[in-house]
């Protein structure tokens, strides 16, 4: 089998729409108002078009022409089986001109199971929408810097995780998790800690009512993280410009990380204060 | 005429015949570099993203700030690659652990003796869900200073509070299962907090507890919460959070 490959094939067919388009920018241009038909000179016009609205971002001439020519059609049909709700502003009907009086719409068709609905060039699909640009993906109009995922992006990604997965080895080869004594209710250790994470709020046990440490407080810390976004109004993402915010959160990131590392290692038995030098640390992963 | 093929026309021959089989063509799309192969052009670069399972994480390109190494710190794809290995180690440690208090503690402690790689895995799921607590903390901290929260990029942010949650909740629950003093004790002074939520807090640490004192009801719910519930529900969180990066226009930035 000696099959071309198919990205070449493309490639072919490509290089001959545009010099087709060539052609027909050089022949002039076609006449206003011309039926939409197979020919070789609309196909051009056709591909001209689309080069246009890539450009500008609009609905493509030739299929605005063509949804005109398809409703007139309708219209000069009187209202042929199945009205057609009229739908949002940017559907357009592909539809034959000369395929017979009554055009059949697609509801009229599956009743009907009328005639095969074939296309000038043996196509059968039909164009039943134009989404233009921004409608479904929030696209930035100024043009960007960007660079293909793969390499750039994979391959920093793959190295990352090799690089993760290996320390992680490593370290998991030379450091052991703890597994104290099985647990026991009658012996209680001296101190009794939480997990790291949470021993910022063991540190507050210490100063507040466990309700306002254990539940207050940190409610209140998700709920305020969660409204960031709604009461920082200021649109600039500079860090000049948004000092204040970046001090507050800095400051709120302090807080918990001195907390914590004194819940970790300056508190000993019974909870005391105690530095680590003295009286060694009581704290385990 | 039958000529002799060489041996690499052989290998040639057979990998010919497997690329244009149904079989082949009917795992691997059209386009797919697998039936086509891979040489280095724009177009194929696109194709590798655009016919592979990467496109439902990836764009085809992306914003060139974004993918140096100094902008996201590798922070939310490090939380995310943490998790993927915490699931790989923990489905390996499910083999060995049975949630009841006769069992657990003597489970993880025969799990280290006397199964092959048993502690480097059990010391990997371990220091691996500590790291990703952390690395969860750090990349919240890199998307406040790069405000990367702001419009339109506001929900994704709560979408990672939540996902700080439930970070938090996973490793709590695990902390709990080897069933020593350390996760006896932790979790004691941890579910005593939650006993004091107004109102509700007696009846809320009686459900997680699934009794008054902890016990072998707790350890059983906290394990499938741990290996079942929260997994499901962070996973799920963690595809909105990846869909909106994506539709909330890619990174943010440049600052
Ligand atoms: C399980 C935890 C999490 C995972 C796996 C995760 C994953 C990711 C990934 C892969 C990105 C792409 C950019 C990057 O790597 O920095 C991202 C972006 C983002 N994340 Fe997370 N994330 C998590 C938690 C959080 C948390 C706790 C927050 C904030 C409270 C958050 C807020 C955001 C925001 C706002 C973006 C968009 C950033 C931008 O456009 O620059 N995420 N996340």
């Amino acid at each position: 089998m000696a099959d071309i490959p198919e990205h070449l094939l493309k490639r072919a067919e490509e290089a001959k729409a545009k010099a087709a388009a060539k052609k027909a920018a050089a022949a002039g241009g076609a006449p206003v108002g011309e039926p939409v038909a197979a020919t070789p000179n609309a196909d051009a016009e056709a591909a001209a078009s689309f080069a246009e609205a890539e450009a500008s971002g609009k609905i493509p001439a030739h299929l605005l022409a063509r949804s005109s020519a398809a409703k007139a059609a309708k219209a000069g049909a009187g209202g042929g089986a199945g009205e057609e709700p009229a739908a949002g502003g940017g559907v357009a009907l592909l539809e034959r001109p000369g395929a017979g009086a009554a055009t059949p719409s697609p509801a009229g068709l599956a009743q009907t199971g009328g005639p095969a609905l074939v296309g000038p060039a043996g196509h059968t699909q039909r164009l039943l929408t134009v989404v233009k640009a921004g409608s479904i993906q929030d696209v930035k109009s100024t043009p960007i810097d960007k660079v293909s995922t793969w390499p750039h992006l994979l391959v920093g990604e793959f190295v990352a995780s090799l690089l993760c997965t290996a320390f992680l080895l490593v370290f998991s080869t030379f450091v052991r998790a703890p597994l104290l004594a099985q647990a026991n209710y009658n012996r209680t250790p001296n101190p009794s800690k939480a997990p790291w994470y949470f021993l910022g709020l063991q540190e507050l046990l210490t100063m507040f009512h466990p309700m306002v440490a254990g539940v207050t407080i940190p409610g209140m810390g998700i709920f305020i993280l969660i409204l960031a976004p709604y009461t920082d109004r200021n649109p600039s993402n500079k860090p000049e410009d948004r000092k204040f915010a970046i001090g507050l959160f800095t400051i709120f990131m302090m807080f918990w990380a001195v907390l914590v590392v004194i819940g970790s290692f300056f508190r000993g038995p019974g909870f005391n204060f105690v530095m680590p030098w003295n009286k060694g640390i009581f704290f385990d992963f | 005429m039958a000529t002799k093929m060489t041996p690499q026309q052989r290998m040639t021959d057979i990998a010919d015949k497997t690329q244009g089989s149904q079989a082949w063509n009917s795992i691997f799309r059209p386009g797919s570099i697998f039936r086509k192969g891979y040489s280095d052009s724009p177009r194929n670069r696109s194709y590798v993203i655009m016919n592979s399972l990467l496109y439902h994480l990836h764009p085809v390109k992306v914003k060139r700030h974004a993918v140096k190494v100094s902008y996201t710190l590798c922070l939310g794809g490090l939380s995310f690659f943490l998790f993927i290995l915490l699931t790989i180690t923990g489905i390996f440690l499910m083999f060995f652990y049975r949630p009841t208090e006769a069992q657990a503690w003597s489970d993880i402690r025969n799990l280290q003796t006397g199964v092959a790689f048993g502690m480097l895995v059990r010391n990997m799921h371990r220091w691996g869900a500590h790291l990703m607590v952390l690395t969860v903390f750090l990349h919240m901290a890199r998307v406040f200073y790069h405000g990367a929260y702001k419009a339109p990029r506001e929900f994704n942010w709560v979408i990672g509070v939540i996902l700080l949650t439930l970070t938090l909740l996973l490793s709590f629950t695990g902390y709990l299962l080897p069933w020593d003093q350390l996760a006896l004790w932790a979790v004691t002074v941890g579910t005593n907090m939650i006993g004091y939520t107004p109102v509700f807090g007696r009846q809320t640490r009686f459900v997680l507890l699934g009794s008054i004192e902890i016990g072998t009801n707790t350890l059983l719910r906290w394990y499938v919460l741990h290996v079942l519930l929260f997994p499901f529900v962070i996973v799920i969180f963690m595809a909105i959070h990846f869909w909106r990066v994506r539709k909330d226009g890619g990174i943010s930035g440049p600052l």
